[in-house]
């Protein structure tokens, strides 16, 4: 997993609530064997309409935002099926950080999983990054190791997250290794319940 | 010195699967690992180039469910038409082989839908902790067991560890009480809650479902109830095991047997939440209140009960919530203040892991008994697994379906998502038992309005949404 420290990107804003993981990567693109190559999935029906013709007027196909790096979002966003191509494709297209008011569950530890960032902020601030997102200027800056998000006009968001979490993805860690070093625990762990529920061992 | 407070069930649990705690989060072991076609193609490939084994094939199952076509499946994965689900399934093939890991292939009796398949083989127990690549993994709370959805990086996880790495949940229990009227059931209650709760309101929480409504439940509404409990926010719901639950179990292939299930039930009949346990939230739910409840949105907390009218954006509060309304109603082709049973169908979907069990299918076609599907409707049925078809057409109730105008089809997600060829077509409106009514989830440009299998049964046979009372 790569790691993420800092990151300077153009923030396209996407204002709804409730946008589920069968929006963010529809199910045609889930018979892929593979992790990469996803972006072309992102948001289809978004972005593209019956012929498969780039629709204009949606965010990311517009000129300024083609490039984005981060995606101002409403309430709730990655609900829905547990896919892990919602992750890929967001960071396939080049997408390092969503910022919105919540996340679901299952999304915003699928994010973990692979380096891209989810910033929870207030309501208001949300607003106030979406309509700069609007303007001419959409850079924005995410400083993880401070826990900061800047607006383009230079206004300053402070977001929590959970201390392990961020260490690990300004790290890049691999959480299977990690938990490798546990295996003794493991082993332990299998023979006590061995003993203790034997109906579940040796169907 | 005050007492400690008593526990949860789901603090039950939890406290019995902590293997180890690294950095504040919990290594959590893994009882049951429930996989399939659409998820783990990464997690093995996963395993492969860190050459890595898979700890406990024998706690993992494997099913072929998410884009099987529901017909033709006694011919083999080699015959599926679409070129890339047959790859995904071959795939699987050639990872369980590898990996030892048992199977049920398309065209076994035993394969269906994974969350069908768990409980109806006994794999799925009372007090376990059970993970799949599918968000719907919340059926298994049923059972009282702890289960939830998870992505293909924390598969790989499992598959390597027999461990996840979690932060405990918040408690939240929502109680379900008095008795519900003719017609209403499990799904109506299911709907109910997340109406009430919204689609975030369990996020960071586990469910556990109480009162005497829900202990009225068979199994089959239990899994329903669960089923949606992630369309509630919350990763996992629970019910208490009782003797409805032990009763379920017992003689399954998988489930302990002699002294084992003696033993296995004694540990079973612990698992309760103390009198004095804490919740962090709980709300209550008069079952009586509920009417046969259905969707109007593309959100499945846009719930109308079926006596009422599609709501106007302005009675959301806040801007993107009205922003999403007004979208919802472009999208399902619908008007603010439009009684619900005005719209008309175009397709029925009877099936998915929500509702495509035994039971399910004995309520809708006792519905559709003597009766006719509208004509211009297309009406499937496809049952929850190749048991659960086995059973039913031992009942007969394939013969009543289809005498009906009902096509009836063999197991698979069929419709609820649309990965094989059963999909709506743009503008196509569809009453569906699945879970999810989000936009073109079940085909492009498809218009989704969940409801319980009776409810779709009516449906079907009005031709238009309507109170499956007015059907008894
Ligand atoms: S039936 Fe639908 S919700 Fe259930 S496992 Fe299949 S695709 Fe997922």
């Amino acid at each position: 997993m790569e790691a993420f420290t800092r990151l300077d990107a153009a923030a396209a804003p996407l204002p709804l609530a409730n946008i589920d993981t069968d929006q963010i990567i529809p199910k045609q693109f889930l018979k892929t064997v593979e992790r990469a190559g996803l972006a072309k999935g992102l948001f289809y029906d978004f972005r593209f309409d019956e012929q498969g013709v780039e629709k204009p007027d949606f965010v990311l196909n517009q000129p300024a935002y083609k490039n984005a790096g981060v995606l101002i979002t409403g309430d709730n966003f990655g609900c829905g099926s547990s896919r892990e191509h919602a992750p890929w494709a967001l960071m396939d297209f080049g997408i390092k950080a969503v910022v919105a008011t919540s996340f679901a569950d299952i999304f915003y530890n699928n994010c973990f999983q692979n380096g891209l960032l989810p910033v929870v902020l207030k309501a208001e601030q949300v607003a106030q990054l979406m309509d700069e997102a609007r303007g001419g200027n959409h850079v924005v800056s995410i400083d993880l190791e401070a826990q900061t998000v800047t607006s383009p006009s230079g206004a300053v968001f402070s977001f929590e997250i959970d201390p392990q979490r961020k260490q690990k993805m300004l790290q890049g860690l691999d959480a299977i290794g990690e938990t490798l070093q546990a295996a003794g625990s493991i082993d332990t762990y299998e023979m006590k319940r061995a003993l203790s529920q034997p109906w579940l061992e040796g169907a | 010195m005050r007492p400690m407070p008593g526990k949860t069930l789901y603090d039950k649990i939890w406290d019995a699967h902590v293997v180890d705690t690294q950095d504040g989060e919990a290594i959590l072991y893994i009882d049951l690992h429930l996989i399939h076609e659409v998820t783990t193609p990464q997690a093995f490939a996963g395993l492969r180039a860190n050459r890595r084994a898979v700890r406990r094939p024998d706690r993992t199952l494997a099913v072929a469910d998410h884009n099987v076509p529901t017909e033709g499946q006694a011919l083999g994965v080699d015959a599926v038409a679409d070129e890339e689900a047959r790859l995904q399934l071959q795939t699987l093939g050639r990872n369980v082989e590898d990996y030892g890991i048992e199977y049920f292939p398309m065209g076994d009796i035993r394969n269906g839908i994974v969350h069908v398949v768990g409980p109806e083989q006994g794999r799925t127990q009372p007090g376990m902790t059970i993970v799949c690549g599918d968000s719907h993994t919340s059926t298994h709370g049923a059972f009282g067991a702890l289960a939830h959805g998870i992505g293909t990086s924390e598969v790989e996880h499992v598959l390597a560890t027999q461990t996840l790495r979690q932060k405990k949940a918040k408690n939240f229990r929502v109680r379900i009480e008095g008795e519900a009227a003719p017609g209403v059931g499990a799904k109506d209650f299911a709907l109910a809650v997340i109406g009430e709760i919204g689609t975030a309101g369990g996020t960071g929480y586990v469910i556990e479902y109480a009162g005497s409504a829900v202990r009225a439940l068979s199994m089959e509404g239990r899994m329903t109830l669960c089923n949606l409990t992630i369309e509630g926010g919350a990763r996992a719901g629970l019910v208490a095991p009782d003797d409805t639950t032990f009763e379920y179990l017992k003689g399954r292939p998988a489930t302990p047997k002699g002294g084992g299930w003696e033993m296995a039930l004694s540990y079973w009949k612990t698992l309760f939440t103390d009198d004095d346990a804490v919740f962090d939230r709980e709300i209550v739910i008069d079952a009586a209140a509920i009417a046969p409840t259905v969707t109007w949105g593309t959100s499945p907390e846009d719930v109308v009960a079926v006596t009422g009218k599609v709501p106007s954006p302005d009675s959301f509060t806040t801007p993107d919530k009205r922003a999403s309304a007004v979208r919802a109603l472009e999208y399902m082709g619908l008007e603010a203040g439009q009684p619900i049973t005005d719209a008309k169908i175009d397709v029925v979907f009877i099936g998915s892991c929500t509702n495509s069990r035994i039971e399910d299918l004995r309520i809708a076609a006792k519905i559709a008994e003597g009766r006719q599907v509208a004509p211009g409707v297309r009406a499937m049925v496809v049952p929850g697994s190749g048991l659960v078809s086995a059973q039913a057409e031992e009942e007969g109730l394939d013969e009543i379906f289809r005498a009906a105008g009902f096509e009836w089809r063999e197991p698979g997600c069929s419709m609820c998502l649309g990965m094989n060829p059963d999909r709506l077509t743009p503008g196509q409106r569809c009453a569906s038992t699945s879970n999810r009514n989000f936009e073109g989830r079940q085909g492009r440009g498809g218009r989704t309005h969940l409801m319980s299998p009776a409810m779709a049964a009516a449906a079907a046979i009005a031709g238009h949404i309507v109170d499956v009372r007015d059907y008894l």
